[in-house]
Order: structure tokens, then sequence, then C-alpha cells
């Protein structure tokens, strides 16, 4: 552990791919290791309002329900969506264990834009369930339901940002230990909501329109 | 594409867990597989009821599976097996919290 202040040598490690053993490499696996801490904790968030929603789905209020209201070929799009962009930053992270910058930022980009479009669709859909008169204080099941998939999307639009400030990284320091932690960090991140996704679309939307 | 594919030595580290083009790409043919199962058999009423439900849920949980195996390293973790026993550990807090919400709240409705 005494090393782990030593990012002044990292320049350039990332490329060759090589299995220097210098320290910083135990430390950066460490925190790696702290985001998957959080993430976990992040399931158990997911789990709570999961509970809620099994909880409260049925508690209409005389408001719409489930299957009145949800609108399957937009959901199955946002879940191909998702799917594929979970896939992408994989291949991103390919590109930078390979040392390949450019490809990098390239299945990043195409990352954030299938993160974008999945956003983007899931706020058309609540605008116009709000329209139709589905707003988050019209029954239990409402609030339930925009708190849980609401929280997801707000975790996916905290990805989107958090990729852009990456390739802002990427740009200026290039793939150093530091930016290669990170960008798996993020790689985690993003398959982890793809899995919370799963289980919206199993629990909230199938189970709901069946 | 396949210069850095075989990790065989078990003592570098994370450096094995990069996965390779081909199990991102099993993954996700399998994530999209498990997608249209519940699509094709729940859409087009196929299954109904229990069975669907049982169908739901298991695709669900074999795309949570296929992810952490091909997307998510789990599976080329190194001893000790931390993040999997995080997992774990996790996991049964969330099946504890849903389960026992589901449970205590039915009785309470069937009470009332």
């Amino acid at each position: 552990m005494a090393h782990n202040a030593n990012h002044a040598v990292s320049q350039g490690h990332g490329h060759d791919h090589d299995h220097g053993h210098d320290g910083h490499h135990d430390m950066e696996a460490l925190r790696q290791m702290g985001f998957w801490l959080f993430l976990i904790t992040d399931c158990i968030l997911f789990g709570t309002l999961f509970a809620t929603y099994l909880v409260l789905h049925n508690n209409t209020a005389g408001g719409p329900t489930a299957s009145e209201l949800f609108e399957m070929p937009g959901v199955i799009a946002e879940t191909f969506i998702l799917l594929t962009s979970s896939f992408t930053s994989g291949l991103a992270v390919l590109c930078m264990h390979k040392g390949n910058r450019k490809g990098l930022i390239g299945w990043l980009i195409v990352t954030i834009i299938l993160g974008a479009s999945f956003v983007t669709l899931e706020v058309t859909e609540f605008l116009k369930m709000i329209d139709e008169g589905a707003k988050i204080s019209t029954s239990a099941f409402l609030s339930s339901f925009y708190t849980l998939v609401g929280t997801h999307g707000l975790h996916v639009s905290v990805g989107l940002v958090w990729m852009i400030a990456l390739i802002i990284q990427l740009t200026r320091h290039g793939i150093t230990p530091v930016t290669t932690r990170k960008i798996n960090i993020i790689s985690l991140y993003w398959h982890f909501l793809d899995v919370v996704w799963i289980f919206v679309f199993t629990i909230v939307y199938m189970m709901g329109v069946m | 594409m396949a210069q850095h594919q075989t990790h065989s030595h078990d003592s570098h580290g994370e450096h094995e867990s990069h996965g390779s083009l081909k199990s991102y790409v099993l993954g996700f043919v399998l994530s999209l597989i498990l997608t249209a199962i519940p699509l094709i058999f729940v859409l087009n009423d196929i299954v109904e009821g229990t069975a669907a439900n049982v169908i739901l849920l298991a695709t669900a949980v074999l795309q949570f599976v296929v992810q952490l195996f091909f997307f998510m390293h789990l599976r080329e973790e190194k001893k000790p097996r931390w993040n999997l026993m995080a997992l774990i550990l996790g996991l049964v807090i969330v099946l504890v919290i849903v389960l026992g919400s589901i449970w205590i709240m039915g009785n309470n409705e069937v009470y009332q």
C-alpha cells in the first residue's frame, strides 16, 4: 500500500497491456471493489423500491391500472436499446484493454447515444401518461411506479453525464491506470443499470400488462 | 482480436477479467434470446397465470446471471471472491425486503 500515490508513472501503462505490478495496480483494483460495494447498496435501494411497488401495484384508487396504461412497443424498444448499450459499453472496455483510444471513445459515444434515446423514450412515455391523467399523485400504484422507474431513469441520466466527463478525461490524459479504472467502473455501473431494467421490464411492465 | 484473450495465468489480478469479444457477443445474444422468450410467450398469450409468471421470472434471473458472467466477469474473479460474497449478501437482503414485504402486507390485506 506504500506506493498508492505514484500515478506519475502511469503514462502509457495501459497501451502495451503489460502485467507489471507497480503498486497503483492493486490500489485501483481496490477502488474498483469499493465501487462494486456501492453497486450492492444500490441494489438494496432498488430492492426497497421494488418491494414498495409490488405491495402497492393493485391500489389504483379508481385511477388507471397497469394494463390500461402501459404501451408495450415503446417499452420493448427501451429494453432492446438499453441491452444493446450494455453490450457497446463492454466493447468500449475491450477497446481500452487493447490500447485503442479511438475505439474506446467511439463505443462510449455509441453507448451515450443509445442511453440518451432510452431516457428520451422514457420521458416521452411519462409525459404521455401524465397527459392522460396518470399523475404521480393519482394513486399509490402510480406513486410507486414513478418512483421506481424514475429512479432508474435518473441513474441512467447520471451515467450519461459521467460518460461525457470520462470522454473529456480520455482525450486529455489518454488511457492511464486511473482512466482504465474509471472506464471499468462506468461499464460495471452500466451493466448494473441494464440488470435493474430487466427486472423493471419483467415485474412492472410484463406482469402489469399480463 | 485474439492477442490478449488467453488469460491462463491466475496471478495477474484483475487483468484476467477483461472478457473477450467472443464472451461479450455470446452474452449479448443470450440476453436477446432471454428477452425475446417472455415477449413471445406472454404477449401472444401462449401461456397464462402462474406459468407465465414462472417464465417471466426465470428468464429475468437467467439474464441477470448471463450479465454477471459475460459482461461483469464475476466468474473470472480470483480468490478470495469478495465481489461474489458481497453480491450474495446484497441479494439476501434484497430478497428478505421484497419477499418479506409481500408476505407481511399480503397478510394485512387479508386481516383488514
